[in-house]
């Protein structure tokens, strides 16, 4: 469904990414690992065309997105870090995405379970932290888009909120669309995922199912799989 | 594009500078004219707020409002739209309000006070100097995500157009006064929007007179509606310009 070929980036003198290619399903789930500043928002940011790659090519489904936009219809977006016009309200938002959308379908779930709906006149330079997440994942999750590209999507939530999202992951995973999801807490990952990608310095370091980690390492939790195989290599 | 643009602009009018703007802009047009008996004097000073005031509102607001809008640029890129229809929308929206601003606040005096051809022409001049300041803003924010660089930049081009380009103009003419340079002038000007908007006023004036052999020079060229068409099409490519730089910048910027 999106297919990275050999994409480099570089921002003055750190190199983001070195010749990434990478493919990713529909119907899987992927999670997106690595230190910090191993270029994970980099290779998200160039498939959301908010980047723009050195060199190297990037497929949605089979069609290059360069000096494309409407590809963008068919995904939903969750920033790590959600900036939105600090004068805003919170409806504004909504309303000027679901205007630029132009769906007449929403799935509204989280707006209402994260009840968001009650606080349509609140600005957003108003709203804490974690609020503001919930408005992203309010806003990727509005339009039922095909993938899902979710940017540290639990971090500042709270624990119920971030189970509430969890849950609606899953929901939609079974609906057979591509998530891709970066995360620091590996723990999260365990009932969610079906790939696992990790990244270091720029490059892919390894791409495997979850199954084949879980066989190779012999550990049932995605967590201690991770750590035994780097531990492995690292003295191989 | 439409909706885009209509939210930039609300969103400028709930920000109240540019109301404020409008008043201030109505206030000195109308006592231009009220308070002298004389209405060329009245013009010559609309000149003036025309040549200083305007371009130094248009072009730091312009660049303060879109590194504020920062945030907005980002969530819309991420969105199904074309990075021209975000870029192009904030131009209009920008130049739009302040346009309006300008023809409510100068252009009904102008229209009132001054003869027609001559109240046209000024407010031809003032709205494409509008456009010019806000397209070299545009152009000066892509090259610097540093705020307080990138007004500082606006603010330098602006001490340059408004008040350096004319000490440079008269060093030049008194080094060179024993040869010919009229033409060569006529090349120089054309590297200062607002000095052709000057220049373009003044010879329909009757001060012109005063103005000497450049002055005549000026006016064989300048005077005659091809001069007329020549310094607006000036005029407008000091916008298309600066604007296409911006506009190339900005579809290659990592947001």
């Amino acid at each position: 469904m999106i297919r990275l070929e050999n994409i480099s980036k570089r921002f003055g003198k750190l190199q983001a990414l070195k010749q990434v290619s990478i493919h990713f399903e529909s119907n899987s789930c992927v999670a997106l690992i690595g230190p910090n500043a191993c270029g994970k928002t980099t290779l998200i940011k160039s498939i959301l065309g908010m980047v723009i790659p050195d060199s190297g090519y990037i497929y949605f489904k089979e069609k290059s997105i360069k000096n494309d936009f409407l590809y963008r219809q068919e995904i939903g977006y969750m920033p790590q870090i959600g900036r939105y016009p600090e004068h805003m309200s919170i409806g504004k938002v909504l309303e000027m995405i679901q205007n630029i959308r132009k769906k007449t379908e929403y799935d509204d779930e989280l707006l209402r379970t994260f009840q968001i709906d009650k606080m349509y006149d609140k600005k957003m330079h108003t709203l804490s932290g974690g609020t503001r997440q919930k408005v992203s994942a309010v806003l990727a999750f509005l339009f039922n888009p095909d993938v899902l590209i979710l940017d540290e999507p639990t971090a500042g939530l709270d624990p119920l909120a971030s189970e509430i999202l969890k849950d609606k992951i899953i929901k939609e995973k079974k609906k057979g669309k591509l998530i891709l999801i970066t995360s620091h807490q590996l723990s999260e990952l365990d009932d969610l995922v079906t790939e696992i990608v990790l990244m270091q310095e720029g490059n892919v370091h390894f791409h495997y199912p979850v199954e084949t980690l879980q066989k190779q390492t012999k550990e049932e939790r995605i967590s201690k799989a991770i750590a035994k195989i780097l531990k492995q290599q690292q003295y191989v | 594009m439409f909706s885009i643009v209509r939210l930039i602009v609300s969103d400028i009018v709930k920000n109240k500078i540019v109301i404020v703007y409008t008043l201030l802009l109505a206030i000195l047009s109308w006592s231009a004219f009220m308070l002298e008996d004389n209405q060329n004097k009245g013009i010559l000073t609309l000149l003036n707020i025309i040549l200083l005031t305007i371009p130094l509102v248009s072009i730091l607001f312009t660049a303060i409002y879109i590194y504020n809008s920062n945030e907005f640029i980002e969530l819309l890129v991420s969105q199904p739209l074309r990075r021209n229809k975000i870029w192009i929308s904030l131009f209009w929206g920008i130049s739009g309000s302040l346009l309006f601003a300008f023809l409510l606040s100068t252009g009904i005096p102008l229209i009132l006070f001054a003869d027609l051809k001559l109240g046209l022409i000024m407010l031809g001049v003032g709205c494409m100097i509008t456009l010019i300041c806000v397209a070299i803003a545009f152009v000066s924010t892509t090259f610097t995500r540093d705020k307080a660089k990138g007004i500082g930049i606006v603010i330098v081009l602006w001490l340059y157009f408004a008040l350096l380009f004319d000490s440079l103009i008269l060093f030049i003419l008194f080094e060179f006064a024993d040869y010919p340079i009229e033409k060569p002038m006529l090349f120089m000007v054309a590297l200062n929007p607002l000095d052709i908007g000057r220049i373009l006023i003044l010879l329909h004036l009757d001060v012109s007179a005063m103005m000497g052999y450049t002055g005549a020079i000026f006016r064989e060229v300048l005077g005659s509606i091809t001069g007329i068409l020549i310094a607006f099409i000036l005029l407008i490519l000091w916008t298309v310009v600066p604007f296409w730089i911006s506009l190339i910048k900005f579809n290659h910027k990592d947001l």
